[in-house]
C-alpha cells in the first residue's frame, strides 16, 4: 500500500449509488456478503420518491402492476422484469422497502394493487410503494376528503393553485394558502432542503405549525411540499399532525428535492454502520477483470484508492449518471465499453414527438445480460464470470414512459445478487 | 354564440407577423396610418424568426449578385443608426481553407470593390490572431463589414412603435381564410382564430401580404396568380457557448455549413439549401445536422467537440422567374412588390423575397404604394428615425435579463429560467404588456417575447418554474396551463432531437423523467390521465 492510497478486499464491488446500486447493498448485507458500493450518486436527488414497479404497459395505466408483469411477460419478453419471476420481484419490493423502514425512512409495504399518487402538476401516477408521509394524501384523494393544499412563499415550481386547478376533476373540496416559512419570509428564494432540515427543529415546527393551523379554515386534512425533514420524517411528520391537529401528507417537488436527499443521506449514513464499505460521490476510473478477482481504480480527494473483490455489480445507470454515453456514432458503455444494444443509427433514437406514448427508441438502449444478468459480450458470451449488471443500465425498458424505473432497479439488484451468492458459494 | 364572428376595422390589415409584416406596420404609423397586423401564429414563426441573425455586409452576394449586394450594404449602414440596440457590429471574416478554389479567394476583393463592400485582406496569421478557432488550413482571408441582428427585437420593437403610433394592433393565431372582394376591392377580410376556433372579420381598405413562404398561398386566396415562390429549407445548429467573436464565412460560392453566426452568448452554424415543397411542420433532422457540422468543422476544427443545444430550421420564400426551375441557391435573393392590378385588383399588394436585412427598404417600397393608395402623401421615415426602446421588448436580449436583474438587486425578483436568468418581473412585464399579449398567454408566446428556454436546458426547470408562476399569478386556472407546457416542450424538442448527443443526453434523460414521470406530461389527454376509469388494461 503506497503512500496515500487505500485498499480494500471485499467479496463483492457495487459499482452505482443509485437505486440499483443501494438496492444491491442492501440484499448483499442481508446475505452477509461483505460488500464496497462506489460510484457516483447520479440519479437519486432527482427521484420523487415513489418506487414504482410498473405504471404503464402497453400505453394503458396499470391498477395492478402484478397483472401488468404478465402482460409485459407476453409483449416483452426481453424486458428485464420480464426476465425475473414474481416471487423473486415481490421478496426483492417487500425486502427493500422494509429496509427502507428500518433505516429511518417509512415506506408502504407492496400491496396488489398500485396507489395513483399525487404530483406538483396536480396529475396522478400509479406506483407501487411511497414514503409514509406521502401517504395520507393519496387516500384523501380516493375518498374525497375537504383538503388545504399549502405552497410556500419563495418556493419555485409548486404552485398549490397549480394543483388544485389540475386535480380538481377528481378531488373538488380542495382550498389553497400561500405560507411563509418561519425565518424565511423575506420574498427571496426557499429551498425545500433547507426548509426540511429546519423543520427538524421543533421551534420551526411549531411556529410553522401556527401558520397552518392560521391558513386551515373547514380543511380536515393540509397537503404541503415535501419539506418534512431529512433524517427522520416520520417523526416531524407525527409532531407537525399533532401541532396542527390534523393529519398532514406531502407532495413531491421538482429536483433536487427532499425524497431523494433522504434516500441518499440515510444510506450514506446507515450503511458504513452496517459494514458496508461506501466510497460515495466518486467514479470507477477502471475496472480490471482477471482470473480470481475484479479491481476497482477510483480517486478520491484523499488519493487512489483500489478495490479488490471476488465479484461485481455494474449498477452505474444511463446517461444522466454516466453509465452510458452517446456519441454522434452511437451510445456505449462507459467502464468497460460493453456492446450497447442500441438504434441502427442517431437518426433513429429519436421519435419526432417528446411526448410520443410509445417512448423513443434510444431508451431501450442499453446493455444485454445472461439468466444471471452477467453482462454479454461482442461475442454473446458473458463478458466476465464474475461481473454482473443491474439497473436501468440494462436494455429493453423505458423506465420513464413504462412508470418501471424502481422496478427494475430493484428487481435485477435481487436477481443480480442472488447469481453472485451462487458464484461465491461454488468457489 | 349568435353570430360568433369578432369585428375589426382597420385602414390596412398587414398578413404575417415577421420582420417585413412589422417593418411595414411601422413604416405606415410613421405615417399616421392605422394598421391591424395578423399572423396565424405568433411573431417570427416563420423565417424572421428561423434564420441566423445575420446583418449582411452584401459580402456573401458580392460575386453572384452585386444589386443585392449593394442593397445589403446600404441598408446595414442605415440599420446601424436607427436600430442600434438590435445590433451586434461584431465584423466578419471570408476564409478559405485547404480544398478550397483559390481563384474564387484571388476574385473576392474585386467582387467586393464592386458592390462597394470594404473588404480588407489579412494574412492566415493576422486572421488566426483575431480568431483563434480558425483552422490551420486557412489559405486566404479578407475582414469584410458583417454584424448581427436580433431579429426578435427587431419585429417587437417595430410593432410597440406602431402601437404607439397610431394605436395600431397586432393579433396572434389569426389565419386568413377569405377575402371579400367587390368591384375589385377587398372590403373585408375573414380570418379564423387558430386558438379558439372563433371567426374574426377585418373592414379594410388596402391590405398587404408579408406572409413570407406563404405569401403565395395568400396572394392565391385573394384570386392571384402572379406570386410564384421556391421554399428553401435552411437548418441551422447552435452552440451553448460564442465560439468566434465574428461572423466567420467560407470564401467560397455558397454551400451547406458555409457560415458561423455569433448570436450574443453562442453561435449559430448554418445552412442548408434544400427545396421543399410542404410548408407545414419544418423540422431540423439528423442528416442535415450532420451536413452542416462536417462542413463547418473543416473552418474551425473545434465544432467536433462543441456542445450544441438546439438545431432549427426556417424556409426562404425565394422568388422564382416565370420559367426558372433552378435550385435554391441560385434564385434571387431581392425581393419584389406586386401591386397585383394586373390580377385584378387594387388595394392589394405582396411583398416577398428579400432578405433580414434588407426588410427595412421592402417595408418603405411597400409603404409608398400604400400610402399613395389611400391618399397619404407623407414621406417614409423609418431611414432616419431611430427605433425605440420599449419596456417590455427588452427580453429577447441576451445578457439583459441578467443585466436587469443584477441592477434591480431586488431578492424577491426572483429568477424563473436561470440558463438565461430570466427573473419573474420580465415575465409579468411580457404577459401585461408585450406586442401580443393576452389573457392565458402560452409558454411558446413568452419564449418568442424572452430568453427563456433557450438556454442550455431548453426549457426543461424553467417551463416548470414559469407555469407555476403563471398559475400562482391567475393567468391559468385549469388544466390548460399544463397543456402550455406540454405544447411548449413539444415545440423545444423539434430543435432538440437532432443535436441529441454528449453532454445534451444527460439533460434530455433527467427532462424526461421530469416532464413525464413526475410532471405526468406524457399522459394529459383524456382517459389516460384518469386510470381509475380505465382498469388495469
Amino acid at each position: 500500500m503506497g503512500q496515500g492510497e487505500r485498499y480494500y478486499r471485499t467479496e463483492l464491488a457495487i459499482i452505482g449509488s443509485g437505486l440499483a446500486g443501494f438496492a444491491a447493498s442492501v440484499f448483499a448485507l442481508a446475505r452477509g456478503i461483505a460488500s464496497a458500493q462506489v460510484g457516483n450518486t447520479g440519479a437519486v436527488a432527482y427521484t420523487t420518491g415513489y418506487l414504482d414497479l410498473l405504471g404503464s404497459c402497453r400505453g394503458l395505466w396499470l391498477d395492478d402492476p402484478w397483472q401488468g408483469l404478465e402482460l409485459l411477460r407476453e409483449s416483452e419478453p426481453r424486458h428485464p422484469l420480464s426476465r425475473i419471476g414474481r416471487t423473486a420481484i415481490q421478496a426483492a419490493f417487500d425486502q427493500f422497502s422494509g429496509a427502507l423502514t428500518e433505516m429511518g425512512v417509512g415506506y408502504t409495504a407492496p400491496a396488489e394493487r398500485n396507489h395513483l399518487a399525487l404530483t406538483p402538476a396536480g396529475t396522478v401516477k400509479p406506483t407501487l410503494s411511497v414514503p409514509q408521509t406521502m401517504l395520507p394524501g393519496i387516500e384523501a384523494r380516493k375518498a374525497g376528503v375537504r383538503t388545504l393544499i399549502i405552497d410556500i412563499l419563495g418556493l419555485q415550481g409548486f404552485s398549490a393553485k397549480e394543483f388544485v386547478a389540475n386535480i380538481r376533476s377528481s378531488w373538488p373540496q380542495l382550498s389553497t394558502a400561500k405560507l411563509s416559512f418561519p425565518d424565511m419570509e423575506s420574498g427571496g428564494q426557499v429551498f425545500p432542503e433547507v426548509m426540511a432540515r429546519a423543520l427538524e427543529v421543533s421551534s420551526h415546527r411549531e411556529r410553522f405549525a401556527e401558520r397552518i393551523k392560521a391558513a386551515l379554515g373547514d380543511a380536515r386534512l393540509v397537503g404541503m411540499p415535501a419539506i418534512m425533514g431529512i433524517h427522520h420524517p416520520d417523526r416531524v411528520h407525527a409532531e407537525l399532525q399533532r401541532l396542527v391537529g390534523v393529519p398532514l401528507f406531502e407532495i413531491p417537488t421538482m429536483p433536487p428535492a427532499v425524497p431523494g436527499i433522504r434516500l441518499r443521506e440515510m444510506f450514506e449514513q446507515g450503511f458504513p454502520a452496517k459494514g458496508l464499505t461506501l466510497v460515495p460521490q466518486q467514479k470507477v476510473k477502471r475496472l480490471v477483470l482477471e482470473a480470481g478477482r475484479a479491481t476497482l481504480y477510483l480517486q478520491d480527494s484523499f488519493g487512489e484508492v483500489m478495490i479488490e473483490s471476488k465479484a461485481a455489480i455494474l449498477a452505474s445507470g444511463r446517461f444522466l449518471s454516466g453509465g452510458l454515453t452517446a456519441e454522434r456514432g452511437g451510445v456505449r458503455e462507459a467502464l468497460l465499453d460493453i456492446p450497447v444494444t442500441q438504434p441502427e443509427s442517431r437518426a433513429d433514437w429519436y421519435r419526432q414527438d417528446y411526448f410520443d406514448p410509445l417512448g423513443h427508441p434510444v431508451n431501450r438502449s442499453g446493455v444485454e445480460v445472461d439468466s444471471s444478468f452477467r453482462p454479454l459480450g461482442p461475442d454473446g458470451e458473458p463478458v466476465n464470470h464474475r461481473l454482473f449488471a443491474a439497473g436501468i443500465l440494462l436494455a429493453h425498458h423505458d423506465w420513464v414512459r413504462q412508470r418501471c424505473g424502481a422496478g427494475v432497479a430493484i428487481a435485477s439488484a435481487h436477481k443480480a445478487v442472488e447469481a453472485v451468492a451462487d458464484m461465491l458459494k461454488e468457489q | 354564440m349568435v353570430s360568433g364572428i369578432e369585428t375589426f376595422e382597420t385602414e390596412v390589415l398587414i398578413i404575417g407577423g415577421g420582420v417585413t409584416g412589422t417593418g411595414v406596420m411601422r413604416d405606415l404609423a410613421l405615417r399616421g396610418i392605422h394598421c391591424l397586423l395578423i399572423d396565424r401564429r405568433d411573431l417570427n414563426a416563420g423565417a424572421s424568426g428561423g434564420n441566423h441573425g445575420l446583418l449582411h455586409s452584401g459580402g456573401r452576394y458580392a460575386a453572384s449578385d452585386s444589386e443585392t449586394a449593394a442593397e445589403c450594404r446600404q441598408e446595414g449602414d442605415i440599420l446601424r443608426q436607427v436600430a442600434p440596440d438590435c445590433i451586434d457590429d461584431c465584423g466578419g471574416m471570408f476564409i478559405a481553407v485547404e480544398g478550397d478554389d483559390p481563384g474564387f479567394a484571388e476574385r473576392f476583393p474585386g467582387y467586393c470593390e464592386a458592390a462597394g463592400i470594404d473588404c480588407e485582406s489579412l494574412s492566415p496569421a493576422q486572421a488566426r490572431e483575431r480568431e483563434p478557432a480558425l483552422s490551420d488550413k486557412l489559405f486566404a482571408a479578407y475582414a469584410i463589414p458583417d454584424a448581427t441582428v436580433d431579429p426578435f427585437r427587431l419585429t417587437l420593437e417595430n410593432v410597440n412603435h406602431a402601437q404607439q403610433l397610431t394605436d395600431s394592433l397586432f393579433l396572434p393565431h389569426t389565419a386568413v381564410e377569405s377575402f371579400e372582394i367587390a368591384n375589385g376591392v377587398i372590403t373585408g377580410v375573414l380570418c379564423r382564430n387558430t386558438k379558439t376556433g372563433g371567426m374574426r372579420r377585418i373592414l379594410v381598405r388596402q391590405v398587404v401580404n408579408a406572409a413570407g413562404a406563404w405569401s403565395m398561398d395568400v396572394a392565391r386566396r385573394a384570386g392571384c396568380s402572379d406570386v410564384s415562390l421556391l421554399y428553401s429549407k435552411g437548418t441551422l445548429i447552435i452552440s451553448n457557448t460564442r465560439i468566434t467573436d465574428r461572423v466567420i464565412n467560407r470564401l467560397r460560392p455558397p454551400g451547406d455549413g458555409d457560415i458561423l453566426v455569433p448570436g450574443g452568448t453562442v453561435s449559430l452554424l448554418g445552412t442548408t439549401s434544400d427545396n421543399v415543397d410542404d410548408l407545414e411542420d419544418i423540422r431540423p433532422t439528423v442528416a442535415e445536422v450532420e451536413r452542416v457540422l462536417i462542413e463547418g468543422t473543416a473552418m474551425l476544427p473545434c465544432l467536433e467537440g462543441t456542445r450544441f443545444i438546439r438545431a432549427f430550421s426556417g424556409v426562404r420564400p425565394l422568388l422564382l422567374p416565370a420559367q426558372n426551375t433552378a435550385d435554391g441557391r441560385s434564385a434571387s435573393r431581392g425581393f419584389t412588390l406586386f401591386d397585383h392590378r394586373d390580377q385584378g385588383l387594387e388595394n392589394f399588394a405582396t411583398v416577398t423575397g428579400g432578405k433580414l436585412t434588407t426588410f427595412r427598404l421592402m417595408a418603405e417600397k411597400t409603404g409608398d404604394l400604400v400610402a399613395r393608395r389611400l391618399g397619404n402623401s407623407r414621406p417614409c421615415k423609418t431611414a432616419t428615425e431611430p427605433l425605440p426602446s420599449g419596456n417590455a421588448v427588452r427580453w429577447t436580449e441576451p445578457g439583459f435579463a441578467p443585466r436587469f436583474w443584477y441592477r434591480r438587486n431586488d431578492p424577491t425578483d426572483m429568477i424563473l429560467c436561470e440558463c438565461e436568468m430570466v427573473p419573474q418581473s420580465a415575465i409579468d412585464s411580457i404577459i401585461e404588456s408585450a406586442p401580443g399579449a393576452e389573457s392565458e398567454m402560452t409558454l411558446q408566446a413568452i419564449g418568442v417575447r424572452s430568453r427563456v428556454g433557450k438556454g442550455s436546458c431548453q426549457g426543461s426547470f424553467c417551463s416548470i418554474r414559469v407555469t407555476s408562476h403563471l398559475y400562482d399569478r391567475g393567468v391559468y386556472d385549469s388544466a390548460r396551463g399544463l397543456h402550455s407546457m406540454r405544447d411548449f416542450l413539444s415545440g423545444r424538442f423539434k430543435g432538440v432531437q437532432p443535436i441529441l448527443w454528449g453532454e445534451q443526453m444527460p439533460q434530455i434523460e433527467l427532462s424526461e423523467a421530469l416532464h413525464c414521470s413526475l410532471m405526468g406530461l406524457d399522459r394529459l389527454d383524456g382517459k389516460a390521465n384518469d386510470p381509475e376509469k380505465e382498469g388495469s388494461g
